[in-house]
């Protein structure tokens, strides 16, 4: 009963209704190894981890332990069986310690007393040993994002597993904490703990992972050494094809300012402070100008403020010269096209045809109402004209319900919808988020298409990579400012992300 | 682009929602079968027998009409009120409202008619305004206060139940606590015939609101598939957030389906009482179940206002057709008890119907794995 795997998933075949999610996968993790798991969304890697934690049944397939062949029915067999997970969401109570956290469901009790002695002797035996720092007694609501990573991590070290499951774990940290997490999985494989490492960044898996499993529409593609691959060789692999990573673009030519924001305030949902606090920009004719921030620092309000999805608390905002800070929605849909953030919160209405979906900013216009009913013909060539001009696939053209189609079909559509308005501003939110790579490919020239129309392109985005490549000039958000204004030709990935952590500025701050 | 040939039956949301209703018919027919089975076992096959065949009882034909014209009678007002919950569950809210909407124009159309003594069509618009006032009360509060529609509606239901008690006993008859019949105090205020009551032997209860309701429902379907209201409130239904990206008027669609659904109700209760049918008890202390029926009705009728106004008949058909129980044997309450029992089963036409649509996608999706191994085969020879 010998075996270098920790783990093995072999031949797991699940299925969903109308898609085969996972179609004769086969995972092997050696024990001790950082395994990396790539693939693009919707390949089946979630699907696949939650056959492995139990969340689903495999209909076929079997999953072996140290060789043996185990069932996994829920996560408490997963855990038992020493497997643990870092959630791309963590799953911490806000108002409870790091402490707390760390020992929440496996408490030692002596007459139904907590007995936190004990467990904090073990925490900080293993925050030291892994480098892990964190305070045990401070609240989550108080500590960074990277602080609740490894609050994550200590939990399952707390708990003795021996398989770590990352589920994109550098999706919400800046490159100074990606950095560290990388030496902590290493140090973690060093002793002896088996990691599996989802992701579809190419940079974090060559430089951390041993070996690489990739997926693509639920099939499995492949296992290679990392030492004997690269960046390109992984990508084509995940994606089928070879495939530019840079975007091509000319110089930027600026000209006449389309979009001024002055002292913009805006309050958020989440809490009682203001998202966005006091911020001012401009956006010319014929440039690219890309919101760069960790996820959460106001980038999200920003957008509401000017688009009216939210009201502005104080400031103004001129569009072509109008101030349109106290116009509605629909007013300033005029001159301006959004693409939203969240394409199945806001974009879509997901139970609707792809026909209706594609008129949702215009229905209300003469081509597509005469007396109050709808002109389905009006409608339907408009849908087929847009669905070629912009290759969106989809099972049965402009009368598919927009819920079937795939994420990136969605987006297509969307992307379809408003730039065939000519806006002369454009705001695109995270327009790649989830998206594979030939898609983002695809937004990209898009992006750019519109930029060199004349159109002032305001990119929100989080993926550094994304706004070093597309951006003619950076405004970095960090706790609701805007703390820096770079060229993306003159800075590099490091210094974005001092400014994007708020260890640097070089707009405001001394002055308020 | 063989998009057409393709689709099969199974898969036609019509179908399914047919096919999902006779479902429940049938498995509350004999659920209800049991229950009588239960209370006394001798009876219990005639009984349900005598259930189902509702005005089919009587010996002679002429007599059968008249009491097919009853039921239709009473299914005009619940159509209405199921036409009401429906088109509010369009838009995402749940008008369990359509009860106190329904009272509010009993009151309003019987104390025109009873006290001011307008003719029927003033009644009428008086019914719908007071349940559109009604309705409207329920919007405002859940668009600006985001008080839960159904809280809202609850309380209403009440307030409207003891409003109209008060208001309509200033025209009740001294004896008893029903109000003065309409056809002797104010013929006027009763809605026309136009000769329908002749078709069904004389049946005098019979007017033209059995066509109108049945004319309302088409109209309501005309409004939510083919008209730019129906696009705006089913999308602000199916997802409010992309409807306020979109700019709609979030809150004054809120307002205004409600407003709609509760002239509706309303509507459905000038076309009961304004017929001279039923006379309104003002010492009554439970909300009227019309409107409450009127839930089922949406519900078996697959959520379309066509198919709503077939299962509102068979509804009320069982309804009726419980009261030629033999008293004897079974408590009066039985035929209540059946169709709730059916009713509570209309509940799982929507199960039924993604149970049918699982069962479609797993068909094809072997269809699909079998043709894949098919291929694969021709491949390697």
């Amino acid at each position: 009963m010998d075996t270098p795997y920790a783990i093995e998933m072999l031949n797991i075949t699940k299925r969903f209704p109308g898609i085969v999610a996972n179609d004769n996968i086969t995972l092997q993790l050696k024990k001790g190894e950082i395994h990396a798991l790539l693939g693009e969304n919707g390949a089946g890697k979630s699907t696949l981890m939650s056959v492995l934690f139990g969340l689903y049944q495999a209909e076929e397939g079997v999953i072996k332990k140290d060789g043996k062949e185990v069932k996994i029915n829920n996560p408490n067999d997963a855990n038992d069986l020493g497997i643990g997970m870092v959630h791309q969401h963590f799953k911490l109570v806000q108002c409870f310690s790091v402490l707390d956290n760390i020992i929440l469901g496996v408490e030692t009790t002596k007459n139904g007393f907590l007995q936190k002695d004990e467990a904090r002797k073990k925490i900080v035996e293993l925050s030291d040993k892994y480098g892990l720092k964190v305070d045990p007694d401070a609240k989550i609501s108080d500590i960074t994002v990277g602080m609740q990573q490894r609050t994550e991590i200590l939990k399952m070290l707390y708990r003795d597993n021996e398989i770590l499951i990352f589920d994109e774990p550098t999706a919400v940290l800046t490159p100074q904490e990606i950095e560290e997490l990388m030496q902590i999985m290493k140090s973690l494989a060093k002793e002896g703990k088996s990691i599996l490492f989802i992701s579809h960044k190419l940079n974090e898996i060559m430089e951390v992972a041993d070996r690489c499993s990739v997926l693509r529409r639920g099939k499995y593609i492949g296992t290679v050494d990392i030492k004997d691959s690269t960046k390109e060789s992984l990508s084509s692999m995940m994606v089928g094809r070879d495939v530019k990573l840079v975007v091509s673009k000319e110089e930027a030519k600026p000209k006449e300012t389309i979009l001024h924001v002055e002292n913009m305030t805006v309050a958020s949902k989440m809490h009682h402070n203001n998202a966005v606090k006091n911020v001012s920009f401009d956006v010319r004719a014929g440039e690219i100008v890309c919101i760069a921030g960790i996820d959460g620092n106001g980038q999200t309000e920003l957008v509401y403020g000017l688009t009216g999805l939210e009201p502005l608390v104080s400031g103004k905002i001129d569009l072509c010269g109008e101030d349109i800070s106290k116009l509605s929605i629909r007013e300033r849909a005029k001159n301006m096209s959004h693409i939203p953030e969240d394409r199945q919160k806001h974009g879509l209405v997901l139970d609707y045809s792809l026909e209706y979906n594609m008129i949702l900013q215009r229905y209300w216009q003469p081509e597509f109402v005469k007396c109050g009913f709808l002109r389905r013909k009006n409608i339907r060539k408009f849908s087929d004209k847009l669905i070629n001009a912009f290759d969106v696939r989809s099972g049965q053209g402009s009368i598919t319900t927009t819920r079937a189609m795939s994420g990136g079909n969605q987006q297509k559509a969307i992307i379809a919808r408003e730039l065939e308005k000519d806006p002369k501003l454009l705001v695109a939110v995270q327009p790649t988020r989830g998206l594979d790579v030939g898609a983002i490919e695809y937004i990209h020239s898009q992006l750019v298409a519109q930029r060199d129309k004349g159109a002032g392109v305001l990119l929100v985005s989080l993926e550094l990579e994304e706004v070093m490549n597309v951006a003619d000039r950076i405004l970095v958000m960090y706790e609701g400012e805007i703390v820096g204004e770079l060229d993306p030709k003159k800075t590099t990935t490091e210094e974005l992300g001092l400014y994007m952590a708020g260890a640097k500025r070089n707009i405001g701050g001394a002055r308020s | 682009m063989n998009e057409k040939q393709k689709k099969s039956i199974w898969k036609n949301d019509g179908f399914q929602s047919i096919l999902a209703a006779l479902f429940c018919i049938i498995a509350g027919l004999f659920v209800g079968y049991l229950v009588l089975l239960a209370i006394n076992a001798k009876g219990a096959g005639e009984a349900i027998v005598t259930i189902i065949k509702n005005f089919f009882n009587y010996p002679t034909k002429p007599a059968m009409l008249k009491y097919l014209g009853n039921t239709l009678v009473k299914t005009a007002p619940l159509l209405m009120c199921a036409l009401s919950v429906q088109f509010c569950y369009k838009v995402g809210l749940f008008n369990i409202g359509a009860a106190g909407q329904y009272v509010a124009g009993a009151g309003a159309c019987l104390y025109l008619a009873l006290a001011l003594h307008m003719p029927w069509y003033v009644c009428a618009i008086a019914a719908i305004v007071i349940g559109a006032v009604d309705g409207m009360i329920v919007g405002l509060l859940k668009a600006y206060a985001n008080v839960n529609e159904v809280i809202a509606g609850i309380m209403l239901n009440w307030i409207g139940l003891y409003t109209v008690n008060m208001v309509l006993g200033t025209v009740k008859e001294s004896t008893s606590p029903y109000t003065l019949a309409i056809a002797s105090e104010n013929p006027n205020a009763i809605m026309p015939s136009m000769g329908l009551s002749s078709l069904f032997s004389n049946n005098k209860y019979v007017t033209i609101a059995i066509p109108l309701a049945v004319i309302i429902a088409i109209v309501v379907w005309v409004i939510q598939e083919k008209t730019v209201l129906g696009y705006e409130l089913t999308a602000t239904g199916l997802n409010k957030d992309a409807a306020k990206y979109a700019g709609m008027k979030e809150k004054k669609n809120i307002i205004l389906t409600m407003m709609i659904g509760g002239a509706l109700a309303g509507l459905g209760a000038a076309f009961l009482y304004l017929t001279g049918y039923e006379q309104w008890s003002c010492t009554q202390s439970s909300v009227p179940a019309m409107g409450f029926n009127g839930i089922a009705a949406t519900f078996l009728g697959g959520l379309n206002p066509i198919g709503t106004v077939f299962a509102s008949y068979f509804i009320q058909h069982i309804t009726s057709g419980g009261s030629y129980l033999d008293k004897g044997i079974y408590p009066s309450q039985i035929s209540d008890l059946i169709s709730s029992i059916i009713i509570y089963l209309c509940g799982f036409v929507l199960f039924f119907k993604y149970f049918m649509n699982s069962r479609v996608a797993a068909k094809e999706e072997k269809n699909i794995a079998s043709k894949a191994a098919a291929n694969k085969e021709d491949g390697t020879k």
